[in-house]
């Protein structure tokens, strides 16, 4: 049994004579010797990832002004920034969204433009108070000015991730990138035989206190991540570091199309070698770490696998989805996750960084539960029309108006002989109708691709897909086309105006 | 090359993309078509030769056309090489290199921007 401790390494480190690799360096050290001959040779072994951690955001103390002012709203640079809690001090999220520029500028920006050292626009405002007498502030400061500027990441550095794939006929925009309809593509993110929990799993030397390169200097892990959860290999981490110190080379801000604005974070963790087990779990290689394809064309917390899929099929550049090769698309940098366990090396091999023992360990047994709801959320069963009147193809547009009269529904949807949903006819087809001669029957005037619902849809789900379609009702269907009710953008107006 | 023709929403309801491919006999190959009621916008490749007779047929009707010469630009600044582009570009522009960084053939480009959508860091565009 090869056993060292930690104070051995660092003894090395400072007489500069450890043997630091890169994770993916120490897959053919083991290859080559096995476990128990690397443990000896290699001390420390470096990870490195560099992808989007939405869940970031940097603690800010902007100091007292004159006359001092308790913040209660605080934008910088039009984005709002959690001031909560004492005076002068706000939390700036990396997702949250400018009031004026929307998707294109968010706190994400904020924090790059605060590493670059560019001007940031303050304004506060306050209710006053006999201490805090100020109502309202506007300056103009950089990150000199402030006298913290702390990176606090409540969840980075997933142990693995999710596989994104889209199987509806559309394309839709998400923070996994863009998803081509009919699985026309995937994406995936996390850097596989770099990544700092896959290198660690059983979190022997990972937990709090543990230094860690974040954003280009040092950082620390303060403890798990949110929606920790080691059980099923998805351990995330708490990060903090010193934004003064963090370099844009490491920290840039993004933007997910018709999504939102995210941080890229760089960060590493050194994993010293005190066993043949850690030289062994330091070996794992790309083709180890094993994710599941999701599809994210369906909107809902239980997305459906669609495949199991390891890194290293992911990064070969396609995987096979039923039966078709599908292209694969990156959305974190492995070149970068690459620079960072590099850079790490270099300053463990220069005596500039030294390894921790944790304080605390990670917890080893926790899973991330769905979220408790009290209150039942309405489906389209709930208030849709059951009562729904339907017409034949080949009636006339005459019976159809005469129809839309009677029963003072402006849509109609239309069936054809077998009884099943073959378009939707409106009020205005029909005016149209009289307006040009030549059709005659519904067949010729009635919406062919027509949107449909489910009765088991959540409401948030039609009144998404009525809005982003620009419609105003949708013939609820059961699985063989039958028309069992119809939803309209007025019965959700309603549901939405009881609730208050 | 490549060329773009917008079709704006007077003209929206007309077939004029098509009454100017019959009239020049032009074969257009459209790459990409957006259309909504207020819109329109097709990305097409067309021979040289062929260029003027279509644009002034179309341009006739009522639609706006541009030669499209750029193909995609990289900025290496903004660029962190994730390869979020490589997936949904239809011609296969991007791929990674030995190195983990971003390769790009750029003589494939039929210059339809979708991937200008897809950088999460604004990297690319069709400016010149």
């Amino acid at each position: 049994m090869v056993e060292k401790s930690i104070e051995e390494i660092n003894r090395k480190i400072n007489e500069g004579n450890v043997n630091v690799v890169t994770a993916e360096e120490m897959v053919g050290i083991v290859g080559e010797v096995g476990a128990k001959e690397a443990a000896k040779e290699v001390d420390v072994v470096t990870t490195g990832t560099f992808g989007a951690m939405c869940s970031s955001g940097v603690w800010l103390n902007f100091g007292h002004p004159e006359p001092p002012m308790k913040m209660n709203k605080v934008f910088l640079n039009g984005v709002e920034a959690y001031s909560g809690v004492a005076a002068v001090d706000a939390f700036i999220g990396a997702g949250q969204l400018s009031e004026t520029e929307g998707f294109d500028y968010g706190g994400a920006h904020v924090i790059e433009d605060l590493i670059r050292g560019k001007s940031i626009d303050l304004h506060a405002t306050s209710y006053g108070t006999d201490c805090y007498p100020r109502k309202t502030l506007d300056t103009t400061l950089n990150i000199y000015d402030l006298n913290q500027a702390i990176m606090i990441n409540p969840r980075n550095g997933y142990q693995k991730y999710n596989v994104a794939t889209n199987g509806i006929n559309r394309t839709i925009y998400t923070y996994m990138g863009s998803l081509l309809p009919n699985y026309g593509n995937v994406t995936y993110s996390g850097a596989g035989v770099l990544s700092p929990l896959s290198n660690d799993p059983d979190y022997q030397t990972i937990g709090v206190g543990t230094p860690i390169f974040l954003g280009g200097t040092k950082g620390h892990i303060i403890g798990e991540g949110t929606q920790h959860s080691p059980e099923t290999n998805f351990g995330t981490l708490m990060l903090r570091g010193d934004l003064k110190d963090m370099s844009a080379d490491y920290i840039r801000a993004a933007n997910f199309h018709e999504y939102g604005t995210s941080l890229y974070v760089g960060m590493g963790v050194p994993i010293p070698i005190l066993n043949e087990q850690l030289a062994q779990s330091t070996a794992v290689t790309d083709k180890d770490v094993v994710t599941n394809v999701l599809d994210y064309g369906v909107p809902s917390r239980d997305r459906p696998v669609i495949r199991k899929v390891n890194y290293e099929e992911l990064r070969s550049g396609s995987i096979e989805i039923n039966g078709k090769d599908t292209p694969t698309s990156s959305m974190s940098s492995f070149k970068k996750s690459r620079e960072i366990a590099e850079e790490l090396k270099k300053w463990v091999s220069a005596g500039e960084f030294f390894v921790n023992s944790p304080s605390q360990r990670l917890p080893a047994k926790a899973t991330c539960k769905p979220m408790r709801q009290t209150t039942r959320n309405p489906l389209v069963q709930d208030i849709m029309a059951r009562d729904v009147v339907i017409i034949d193809e080949n009636a006339t547009f005459h019976e159809a108006a005469k129809m839309i009269m009677e029963n003072t529904f402006s849509h109609l949807p239309v069936v054809s002989d077998d009884g099943k949903l073959a378009g939707i006819v409106t009020a205005w087809d029909i005016s149209k109708a009289v307006a040009e001669t030549g059709c005659n029957y519904v067949k010729d005037i009635m919406t062919k691709r027509v949107l449909t619902s489910n009765a088991t849809d959540p409401i948030d789900i039609a009144a998404r897909n009525l809005d982003m379609k620009e419609v105003s009702a949708m013939p609820v269907i059961d699985n063989d086309r039958y028309v069992i009710g119809i939803i309209t953008s007025n019965d959700i107006s309603k549901l939405f105006a009881r609730r208050r | 090359m490549m060329i773009k023709i917008n079709i704006s929403s007077n003209v929206i309801g007309e077939p004029i993309l098509a009454e100017s491919i019959i009239e020049t006999r032009t074969a257009l190959n459209i790459s990409q078509a957006h259309f909504d009621s207020t819109y329109g916008e097709i990305i097409a490749e067309v021979e040289t030769d062929d260029f003027k007779a279509i644009r002034q047929a179309l341009e006739s009707k009522g639609a706006k056309v541009t030669v499209l010469d750029h193909p995609i630009v990289r900025d290496e600044e903004d660029c962190v090489e994730c390869g979020a582009c490589i997936s949904v570009c239809p011609s296969h522009v991007f791929s990674f290199d030995d190195e983990w960084g971003i390769a790009q053939d750029i003589e494939k480009c039929i210059q339809c921007g979708t991937c200008i959508k897809m950088c999460p860091h604004r990297a690319l565009s069709l400016e010149k």
